[in-house]
């Protein structure tokens, strides 16, 4: 298969114009002795042949709509997209266009941009948002980057719950390991401690307090102490919150957080195997010019139209080269698309919809699931739609006994917290019916 | 006032109005959270699913897009993106598959990312590599982080300076800052490759390495590229490569031979992933042997090998000095990884390298075509683009102009004023997947426009005038800060 449209006649006067025999005369520069290396790679497919190869690895999979009956989130869940979302996802003039540098032919990137800011904003409760970045956990490592930049690199440390997502806790490790930072807190001790116990890390050498919203083990906590307690020492609070659950719980915005961030995959994104995903950012507005990122703003062009530009780019890579917060040029635009869609689609009640669907069967299971010989619920906080219970046997036999009955229980919370080697993290959504969830209670009862 | 061509989302929206319904809970009900942790509001736009429709359709209808015309955008490599790659991401095996499902559930994944990192070696001539970074940038971070770790466990802790050349990616100093190191410019010589003797005097021991994209970003492949990499290297630093370019060279060279020891690949510019209006692109980064270690945990590996009757079992595996996890899950497998396999799977060797081939004779052949309309400050055999002056003498008219006037022509702009080190710079990028038509009315529209800065100049300042939107007021969006938008019974209650 090729996608050259260039015909060898042409190839022929195109080479004369240029003055050189031969396409491989074009290639002088390089060194001969490694010029035109043959490359060891199967050999072409057509159309036709790539897309069964294709077809048979894909079928070789066992997938979550098919196969199995899933109860696996801790960072990804399977929810009902709208046909809409991805009948404008696969428009040309959307998915084959570049960056918006050139504003005058871009305006229907930079409106969605802008629609998109505005509805995390509205969603988060807080005055601004970017374009987006990679993932949620990207996106917390931002958050300590903009927390570095305004004190200016003078504060060192961070206050992070254990119960922020183990994987974003690890990023967050790796993006800041050039900084010279302590991260204190999230020791496993801490875990069945209220969040309140982490303001006593909190010093006038903290820059920013990272917590999760619901927490990665599922349990809703009013973080306002905790961000009173951060201001009063001059630190920023960052909140790693859960967009589905943000459409029924108090907002962050609303506690005082100074920065929200997350992973919004669960609006319109597929799971699909963990990525691409859509990380969102939003903040106060005083912190607009330490923000990284990509960000949209209103203007008007020459003939009056109202308009939309990139702005504030001096804070950005290109303009700012080693002084720029962060390297970052691309956002998820194509995501941040398919957010703003499926907000639209289901609009403000079917979205409330969505919310109270996956609340009310996370709780018919948890309750069901408790009643069961051994088992329980591992707190009595309340919870949205993920909870954690506790297992009479590692939790890790509990999945492989599911397994072997077509389900995927859940995560297996002894990954990361060896002290919960017996727990499972259950996230249920609107995709799970009452048979999905009496089935998995039936198979639990034979364990 | 200004007029609105299309309005927001938010100002469509008119209480009562339904798109998508949710079904009926099939559970019995449970009493609802205690009223202080619930919102009060959610302020989110309540519309019919047609308006919401017809609404992105018309904003799809704003944009510019490979689909409908040429994009000749340099070091931005704005290929064709082929439609099968549409619907293989999309097959339900790769669409509906969790991040965190047990492996031996997820054997097709997990091969095809194996097969992906084998061929990104092969095609590149590197040792490893990981395809966790979500685009360019993120990968380069990767790599100068897997530099630094490199050093610091050598205990070779007074190197703290990269050196980069002055026609660099704005994300290579940022990529460097970001880890709070120093950086040190290296100028060009009047080739366009780095200057030797700047190169000689910044190389010592407190050197991490060098960061260097070949071709550069005025479309040169180095002509001294060993030389370069051998003086690097015996300073004790690494080298790393910018792939941004690398349209230019798949089956012409394998950077891991010419002695490269680390490079992110844009699998959103070489291997047809689309861009998405920005994004997600997909950046995996090769090294050699010299940073296998630490390569970012985890890899893809063979768990147990196969044979003849069964396929070998994949799994993930941490490497041993690993820098650790760059973002959550394995990267961006979906939108990433399978519209690129599919491009690899169906091109093979000989494919690829006509690719590199006609991007390279596309680049010559629309350089010469302008040569003796404007000035070209670095004129040799470029590789897949070139970077031309976009002024003229006596004239007023800038690189802006330019790219203005060229949309009236409906084309897009090539980038400009990139790379810094040339005036008014236009850089142009054509790709394999145009066709000589094209080039030449592109070619053209360049002529006819150098023309106009000479007798209608007021034309070019005027441009673009056949859009559907003129040039925008950039400092009125930066000094307002209008960044968000609000229902419209919301904003009544505000002003």
């Amino acid at each position: 298969m090729t996608f050259i449209p260039t015909s060898p006649a042409e190839t022929e006067a195109m080479l004369e114009t240029v003055g050189v025999k031969s396409l491989d005369d074009l290639f002088d520069a390089v060194p001969k002795k490694h010029r035109f290396p043959k490359l060891n790679l199967p050999p072409a497919l057509t159309e036709m042949e790539a897309a069964a190869h294709l077809s048979d690895m894909a079928s070789s999979n066992e997938n979550v709509r098919q196969d199995l009956v899933s109860f696996l989130g801790a960072g990804a869940y399977n929810h009902y997209v709208p046909s809409v979302v991805d009948h404008m996802l696969r428009r040309g003039e959307f998915y084959t266009a570049y960056t918006p540098y050139q504003p005058e032919i871009s305006q229907g990137t930079l409106q969605a941009v802008f629609e998109f800011q505005s509805l995390m904003a509205n969603l988060t409760g807080m005055d601004v948002s970017n374009a987006s970045h990679y993932d949620g956990a990207t996106a917390t490592a931002e958050a300590v980057s903009l927390a570095y930049a305004q004190y200016r690199g003078k504060r060192k440390r961070i206050v992070m719950s254990p119960a922020l997502h183990p994987q974003y806790r690890d990023v967050v490790d790796t993006y800041t390991q050039g900084m010279g930072i302590e991260t204190v807190g999230d020791e496993e001790t801490n875990l069945t401690l209220s969040p309140e116990s982490l303001t006593s890390y909190i010093d006038e050498n903290t820059m920013i307090v990272i917590v999760q919203y619901p927490d990665f083990l599922g349990r809703i906590f009013d973080y306002k102490k905790i961000i009173d307690e951060a201001h009063a020492k001059g630190a920023l609070v960052c909140v790693v919150a859960n967009p589905t659950a943000l459409l029924m719980l108090k907002t962050p915005g609303d506690m005082g957080a100074d920065i929200v961030v997350g992973e919004a995959q669960p609006f319109g994104i597929p799971i699909w195997y963990g990525g691409p995903y859509l990380g969102f950012f939003t903040t106060k507005k005083s912190y607009v010019h330490k923000m990284a990122g990509r960000l949209v703003g209103e203007t008007m062009d020459v003939r009056g139209q109202r308009s939309y530009v990139l702005t504030l780019t001096a804070r950005e890579q290109h303009i700012k080269r080693e002084r720029a917060t962060s390297n970052i040029c691309t956002n998820q635009g194509l995501l941040a698309l398919a957010a703003s869609v499926y907000m639209s689609v289901l609009g403000k009640e079917g979205l409330k919809e969505v919310a109270n669907l996956c609340y009310q069967k996370a709780h018919y299971a948890a309750n069901e699931l408790s009643k069961l010989k051994g088992f329980k619920l591992f707190s009595s906080e309340p919870f949205f739609h993920e909870f954690t219970l506790e297992c009479p046997k590692p939790a890790s036999e509990v999945n492989q006994y599911l397994l072997d009955h077509g389900i995927l229980g859940g995560y297996d919370l002894g990954n990361d917290y060896p002290e919960l080697k017996n727990h499972l993290l259950v996230a249920v959504t609107e995709m799970n019916s009452k048979e999905e969830i009496d089935a998995l209670v039936e198979v639990l009862k034979e364990i | 006032m200004s007029t609105i061509i299309e309005p927001t989302i938010f100002e469509l929206s008119s209480p009562g109005r339904r798109g998508v319904k949710m079904p009926a809970s099939d559970v019995p009900q449970t009493d609802s959270l205690p009223q202080h942790l619930l919102r009060s509001e959610l302020p989110l736009p309540e519309i019919a699913e047609v308006d919401v429709v017809r609404h992105y359709v018309k904003l799809s209808k704003l944009n510019y897009s490979v689909d409908e015309g040429f994009y000749p955008l340099g070091s931005c490599t704005m290929k064709y993106n082929p439609k099968i790659n549409e619907d293989t991401c999309r097959y339900p095996g790769f669409l509906f598959t969790h991040p965190l499902q047990p492996i031996e559930t997820v054997q097709g994944n997990l091969a095809l990312m194996f097969e992906l990192q084998e061929w990104l070696k092969e095609i590149s001539g590197f040792a490893g590599v990981t395809l966790q970074p979500a685009a360019g940038a993120h990968g380069e971070y990767t790599g100068v982080l897997m530099m630094a770790a490199y050093h610091k466990l050598r205990g070779d802790t007074k190197r703290t300076k990269m050196l980069i050349p002055d026609a660099a990616h704005g994300t290579n100093p940022a990529s460097v800052g970001m880890m709070g190191m120093g950086v040190i410019t290296i100028p060009s010589d009047s080739r366009g490759n780095v200057d030797l003797k700047a190169l000689e005097a910044a190389c010592d021991d407190t050197v991490i390495g060098m960061m260097l994209t070949n071709p550069n970003t005025l479309g040169m492949f180095d002509e001294n590229i060993e030389k370069v990499i051998e003086m690097v290297h015996k300073c004790g630093g690494l080298m790393y490569g910018d792939g941004a370019n690398l349209n230019a060279l798949l089956g012409i060279v394998r950077p891991g031979d010419l002695g490269f020891d680390v490079m992110h690949f844009n699998l959103h510019k070489t291997f047809s992933v689309p861009h998405g209006g920005g994004g997600p692109g997909c950046g995996p980064v090769g090294v050699s042997k010299t940073l296998l270690d630490f390569l970012p945990s985890p890899l893809v590996g063979i768990l147990e090998e196969g044979n003849d009757d069964e396929a070998p079992f994949y799994g993930f595996v941490t490497p041993k000095n690993s820098i650790g996890r760059m973002k959550a899950f394995h990267g961006h497998f979906g939108g990433g990884m399978v519209r690129a396999y599919t491009y690899i799977a169906m091109h093979g060797p000989d494919g690829l390298k006509a690719i590199s081939q006609y991007a390279v004779l596309n680049a010559n052949y629309l350089q010469a075509k302008v040569r003796s309309h404007y000035k070209i400050p670095f004129d040799r055999i470029c590789m897949h683009e070139f970077v031309a002056e976009g002024r003229f003498e006596g004239s007023d008219v800038r690189a802006l102009d330019i790219s203005k006037r060229l949309m009236d022509y409906g084309f897009h702009p090539p980038t400009n004023y990139f790379p810094l080190i040339v005036p008014e710079a236009l850089m142009i990028e054509p790709t394999e997947t145009e066709n000589k038509d094209t080039l030449d009315k592109f070619a053209d529209a360049l002529i006819k426009i150098a023309e106009e800065a000479k007798n209608q100049p007021e034309l070019l300042h005027n441009a673009p005038s056949t859009t559907k939107f003129g040039r925008m007021d950039e400092v009125k969006a930066a000094r307002e800060l209008v960044l968000c938008c609000w229902l419209p019974e919301d904003y009544e209650a505000m002003v």
